[in-house]
């Protein structure tokens, strides 16, 4: 927001002023300044979101970002947020996503990304998602065979990423992976399997310009002991994105609370951001989601 | 849940047809036909199956009121789990409703439970409530529609109509007594299904007592489950699947917990793709607290009951009516279609 009023401008800050008291042709070459620099700044956010709550805990750089979510609280949500803004993305060219769907068909994704203004079936004939539907994977046998399955599923997926590279100039490829829990079950338990395919997964983000969202039920590893997938997960995560129910029980207006904990430090060109946890509320909609800190209502 | 009781009438019977100004043609009371789509969506089809927004299609759970607070019933397509009680049997209250209420709209019906002769519960399944009222009202209705001008009849009519405005649905559910198929009806457990309905139907049943694993019911139920394929704008017949107590301790592969979770995981997505809802009853506590988390995730519908201790002084000062009750019903959450919203309904 840039309000033009007679004030001392502050370039740095969100709501700023110019100064337009005398209209002198310096005075006039400065407030073009302004507005061109609070125009690109908009552009910015346009590009990661307009700049709600969510984006601007996400630092722009995260190669791997880790969603949770419990039975009180489920994050499919974030997931549809994340795939709409990777296929929104990339100014000119480029962009895409694959989604490695073990939760739901593909019917219900495009049904609930319509309603937030995102077209799945269109960009799945465009070539810019990728889906794969994993709801009976691996089928057939079990066994030692689901090492064998999930190389075939990695290599299927470094081929669409490496595909999407050698189109245009690409911007950000997001792997996404719905969800985590289900491809444990899918591997029949075999965590060592689960996390040899994310370990080669992430690989591809440092190799590809890729990133990588994997969404997790955390309820379902709390009460394990050892090291699970779960706290792997956290590890190798640059971003972790948690969702809980309210302490306090139910409400119409909040849905649960949202946490995000940025762990990776380095942010291409800005420097960090010095906020490491963010914790707001959210309210899940139709056409997306409400975040708002506690006690207010954007 | 009580036995036996009388639950407020659905509401959708009432506003279904427009016909009931054509089955007394000689009232002067002429009712406005209800507008073509309201009839539509609302009025259930013969099979039992209403239809909701967002290509939605429901089946009755056999407790009018347990479908209303779902907000339409059991989603066909969607698996419901039930979380049952270690120490009291009234999981079995829902599953008899349910399967009653496939029974009574001739919808086929899969039943698995860990019992050497599960055909046998089938002999437990309850009467619907309404039959043996409406087959009374039929009687003393015949002379009205027969077409007699008798004045007598005349003003039972009229005043019969005055009830039907104060709200009663006894009597207006006679005035529809062409529409037979209510979308729920209220079931009483005293009374046992009749026979012959019984044997008219689709039933299939299946042990898994002592059974090694899950691949027949598996089998079973993908093959069950075919023949209910949902098509666009297709026949909507509705398919019904039980399953009594997957992980009891009495089924051959208890303790096989990821085959356990793999086999709820593929059912998940058969019937994902099919018209038909299954219901899943599972003592929990026998599971560990990690796989109990997984089987609650699996779930588009979870439910859980929680007995009511007798005797108990402070909750009989808290809850009026306690001495009808035997337990509460924990709805945790609600299937949805095509919708991120989660459905806050999460009440006891």
């Amino acid at each position: 927001v840039c309000c033009l009023r007679h004030a001392t401008p502050a370039p740095r800050d969100r709501f700023a002023s110019v100064d337009t008291h005398a209209h002198s042709p310096l005075r006039s070459m400065r407030l073009r300044t302004y507005v061109t620099y609070f125009l690109q700044l908009e552009a910015e956010m346009e590009e990661y979101g307009a700049g709600d709550l969510l984006s601007e805990a996400m630092c722009a750089g995260a190669r791997v970002v880790v969603v949770e979510d419990c039975v009180e609280a489920p994050a499919a949500f974030v997931l549809h947020l994340l795939l709409k803004r990777a296929l929104a993305a990339g100014g000119g060219g480029g962009g895409g996503a694959a989604l490695l769907a073990l939760a739901q068909p593909f019917s219900h994704y495009d049904r609930v990304l319509r309603k937030m203004g995102c077209n799945l079936s269109m960009h799945r004939k465009s070539e810019r998602l990728h889906f794969f539907d994993l709801q009976g994977f691996p089928g057939g046998t079990q066994g030692g065979a689901i090492a064998d399955s999930l190389a075939q599923l990695y290599s299927a997926v470094q081929r669409v990423v490496e595909t999407c590279r050698a189109g245009e100039n690409a911007g950000r490829f997001t792997v996404m992976i719905d969800d985590v829990s289900l491809l444990e079950v899918a591997a029949n338990g075999s965590a060592d399997d689960v996390l040899d395919f994310l370990h080669y997964c992430v690989t591809l983000t440092s190799e590809m310009n890729c990133s990588l969202v994997v969404l997790i039920h955390e309820d379902i590893y709390s009460s394990e002991d050892g090291v699970g997938l779960l706290a792997h997960l956290r590890y190798i995560a640059d971003l972790v994105i948690k969702a809980a129910p309210l302490s306090t029980g139910l409400a119409t207006d909040v849905h649960g609370q949202l946490s995000v904990v940025n762990k990776g430090m380095l942010i291409e060109q800005r420097p960090a951001k010095g906020q490491k946890v963010w914790s707001f509320h959210f309210k899940v909609k139709e056409n997306g989601a409400d975040f708002f800190y506690p006690g207010s209502r954007h | 849940l009580s036995p036996g009781r009388v639950a407020a009438p659905p509401p959708m019977a009432a506003a279904a047809t427009g016909t009931g100004g054509q089955t007394l043609g000689r009232s002067s009371f002429s009712r406005a036909a209800s507008s073509k789509t309201a009839s539509s969506s609302s009025s259930p089809t013969a099979s039992g199956v209403k239809l909701g927004p967002n290509g939605a299609a429901f089946v009755s759970s056999g407790i009018p009121d347990l479908d209303r607070i779902l907000d339409g019933g059991f989603l066909l397509g969607s698996v419901v789990m039930v979380m049952e009680d270690s120490d009291a049997p009234h999981h079995l209250l829902l599953l008899r409703a349910f399967m009653a209420q496939g029974v009574v709209h001739k919808q086929p019906l899969l039943f698995a439970a860990p019992m050497k002769e599960p055909r046998s519960f089938l002999g437990a399944l309850p009467a619907p409530v309404a039959s043996s009222k409406e087959d009374a009202r039929q009687r003393a209705m015949g002379g009205g529609a027969a077409g007699d001008g008798r004045a007598s009849d005349e003003g039972l009519r009229i005043a019969w109509q005055y009830r039907k405005y104060f709200g009663d649905e006894r009597n207006s559910n006679a005035e529809h007594r062409d529409n037979k198929q209510e979308f729920s009806h209220d079931f009483d457990l005293r009374k046992p299904l009749e026979r012959h309905l019984l044997n008219a139907q689709h039933i299939e049943c299946l042990s898994t007592q002592d059974v090694d694993t899950l691949h027949d019911l598996q089998n079973r139920s993908s093959a069950f489950l075919s023949k209910h394929q949902r098509k666009e704008g297709g026949n909507l017949s509705a398919g019904r699947i039980a399953i009594q107590s997957l992980c009891a301790p009495q089924c051959g592969y208890f303790g096989k917990d990821w085959d356990m979770v793999s086999f709820l995981r593929s059912l998940k997505a058969m019937v994902r793709s099919s018209n038909a809802v299954a219901i899943i009853t599972f003592p929990y506590t026998v599971l560990s607290d990690s796989f109990c988390k997984r089987w609650q995730h699996l779930a588009d519908t979870l439910l859980s009951i929680k007995a009511i201790p007798d005797e108990d002084k402070d909750l009989a000062k808290l809850l009026t009516g306690y001495q009808d009750m035997v337990g509460f019903l924990h709805v945790h959450k609600v299937a949805q279609t095509n919708s991120q919203v989660p459905t806050q309904v999460n009440m006891t």
